[in-house]
């Protein structure tokens, strides 16, 4: 079986946001900042090489970006990807539909022949929750979003998602697209051995097609800083009747 | 006129559709509403109370539960044929699956988790969510019908008494067995036990201050208030407590009555998840922590000293 998953490039999520002066994105020049990579595409990522692991095949990643995502397709190489496919952009923004498309037809028309697209539900940065719905619709295969549990037999995916206190049970043929979260497994660290064979393994670069933002960014904005102090109720557990007394002012406790 | 698809799970009414309506009405007066599937026929005229004149309910032999291909393709039709401005439903998980579909079907552009919207003529601005909330974009979306979802917990739900009931229109969307393919087959765990995190008035939620012992206090304090039990990410990716508590920018997001953190030293991605929240106790050891900012009120002392006596204190005051 061979999986597709698609990853993006995005910056640490920092303790104390900031923008760059023409406010169009986060300000990644402080020491303290890095790049990393959307958590629920570590997942996606993860569950593709346990589905290899266990039923042989290759898993390949794709990008939509710039030539810096290399540093994150080589990060899931450490972790059992094969192989990677970096659609190289410049540093505008490109819009969800114009990603999914490029993104579908780089899959597409790739010499391999994918059983599965993995993609997280939404990215960390712009949390768009489309990508992979438009990817499933490119591609003409179905898709389940907010995969938490995902097992595959005999050509068909069982996803679980979570409902209230329910888990919903899907069942959809292959090929498909899964749209994991976050919780959906447990990410593996990379070994020493993977990340030098990690080194070796190729990334092809293709130049996707450009298209108009329909969907376009401005400029972003911080929401008002909380500066609010807390009411100290106490120290320790001499706090405990102080607690009650909010929680019946609040009307939790009657 | 603006259209707003409404959940339902299973003929219970989804509350969170009903900001979405309510942010509806903000822009327009005529407001209809989209619901899919034969059990929403009983709950649809309730939504008069939110403004609804109409309710469109696609209804069809294949809709037994939830299919988001299915649901997407109904509304993309009714979308079609009544050509509204806007398309809109609650950035829940469903409302941004469904309106994802129903924008890739079409080819148009989809703005999920607004908090505010301004439609124009072939072009909309809207102020959305990235970053779950921690940053706001401003965009521009060029199209010439809106596919929205609007963030939750932003725009309030009010009902007005004495409103007409909505009246019900019955359609039958076009759906092919690929679009019915992705659908609920089975329910399993939970099931009537227990309170849903996203839900629940009251959450008390424990991080890596906890420790993996420490949460039989926060269970007992939880039963007490009605409530339930959440976590930060640090204490479900060290297996302490499982993914469904996890609250915030990848697990759930709640806006309970009460929220307690303890033990948690307020990471934005856990902040996004639980700002919402009327009211917040923060429980840390450290007066310092982030989450000191976005409390209302805070004990200094350690989770494992303070949660005992607080569940004492509570059981002794429900006599």
């Amino acid at each position: 079986m061979n999986v597709a998953v698609c990853i993006k490039r995005v910056p640490l999520s920092p303790g104390r946001w900031s923008l760059t002066p023409d406010a169009t994105a986060i300000d990644t020049s402080g020491s303290a900042m890095g790049w990393t990579l959307s958590p629920h595409e570590e997942c996606a990522t993860e569950a593709a090489v346990q589905l290899i692991e266990a039923d042989g095949g290759e898993v390949t990643a794709f990008s939509l970006g710039t030539a810096d995502s290399t540093e994150q397709i080589r990060e899931l190489m450490a972790v059992g990807v094969s192989r990677g496919v970096l659609l190289e952009t410049g540093a505008d923004e490109w819009d969800p539909q114009a990603t999914a498309a490029a993104l579908a037809s780089a899959i597409r028309d790739d010499a391999t022949t994918y059983d599965m697209v993995i993609v997280g539900t939404e990215s960390a940065d712009t949390s768009g929750y489309q990508v992979g719905v438009r990817i499933a619709h490119a591609l003409g295969w179905p898709i389940v979003t907010n995969v938490k549990g995902l097992s595959v037999t005999g050509g068909v995916a069982r996803c679980e998602r979570v409902v209230g206190t329910d888990r919903e049970v899907y069942e959809v043929s292959l090929p498909a697209v899964i749209a994991v979260k976050d919780g959906v497994n447990i990410p593996r660290y990379p070994s020493v051995p993977g990340r030098i064979k990690a080194r070796k393994k190729p990334i092809d670069t293709v130049a996707p097609t450009a298209t108009p933002a329909r969907l376009e960014k401005i400029r972003l904005a911080l929401p008002p800083q909380e500066t609010g102090t807390a009411t100290v109720l106490g120290t320790g557990p001499e706090a405990a009747p102080r607690v009650v007394e909010v929680l019946k002012e609040i009307g939790v406790l009657t | 006129m603006i259209l707003v698809y409404v959940d339902h799970d299973r003929g219970v009414l989804d509350e969170l559709s009903l900001q979405a309506l309510a942010a509806a009405r903000g822009i327009d007066a005529d407001v209809q509403a989209v619901l899919i599937g034969v059990d929403a026929v009983a709950l649809a005229p309730r939504l008069g109370e939110f403004g609804v004149a109409t309710a469109h309910v696609g209804v069809h032999d294949g809709l037994t539960d939830y299919a988001p291909m299915a649901a997407g393709r109904a509304v993309s039709q009714l979308a079609e044929r009544l050509q509204p401005t806007a398309v809109l439903a609650a950035g829940s998980p469903r409302g941004n699956e469904v309106l994802a579909h129903a924008a890739a079907i079409m080819d148009e552009p989809f703005a999920a988790d607004c908090t505010s919207i301004t439609l124009g003529d072939g072009v909309s601005e809207v102020t959305r969510y990235r970053w779950a909330g921690n940053v706001f974009e401003e965009a521009r979306v060029h199209a010439p019908m809106l596919y929205a979802t609007t963030a939750l917990h932003v725009f309030a739900a009010d009902p007005q008494s004495g409103s007409a009931p909505a009246a019900i229109v019955e359609f039958a969307p076009d759906l092919t067995p690929a679009d019915l393919a992705v659908r609920v087959l089975e329910r399993t765990g939970g099931g009537g036990g227990g309170v849903s995190l996203a839900e629940a008035k009251v959450v008390v939620s424990g991080g890596r201050g906890v420790g993996e012992a420490g949460f039989g206090p926060l269970e007992e304090l939880a039963e007490l208030l009605g409530g339930t039990v959440g976590c930060s990410r640090v204490v479900t990716s060290a297996g302490w407590r499982p993914h469904a508590e996890q609250v915030g920018q990848t697990g759930t997001k709640v806006a309970p009555d009460l929220y307690i953190a303890i033990g948690i030293s307020g990471a934005t991605q856990h902040i996004a998840g639980c700002k919402n929240a009327k009211t917040m106790i923060a429980i840390n050891s450290d007066p310092d922590a982030t989450i000191m900012s976005f409390a209302d009120y805070a004990v200094i002392g350690d989770a494992a000293t303070v949660m005992p006596a607080i569940v004492e204190a509570v059981r002794a005051a429900k006599g």
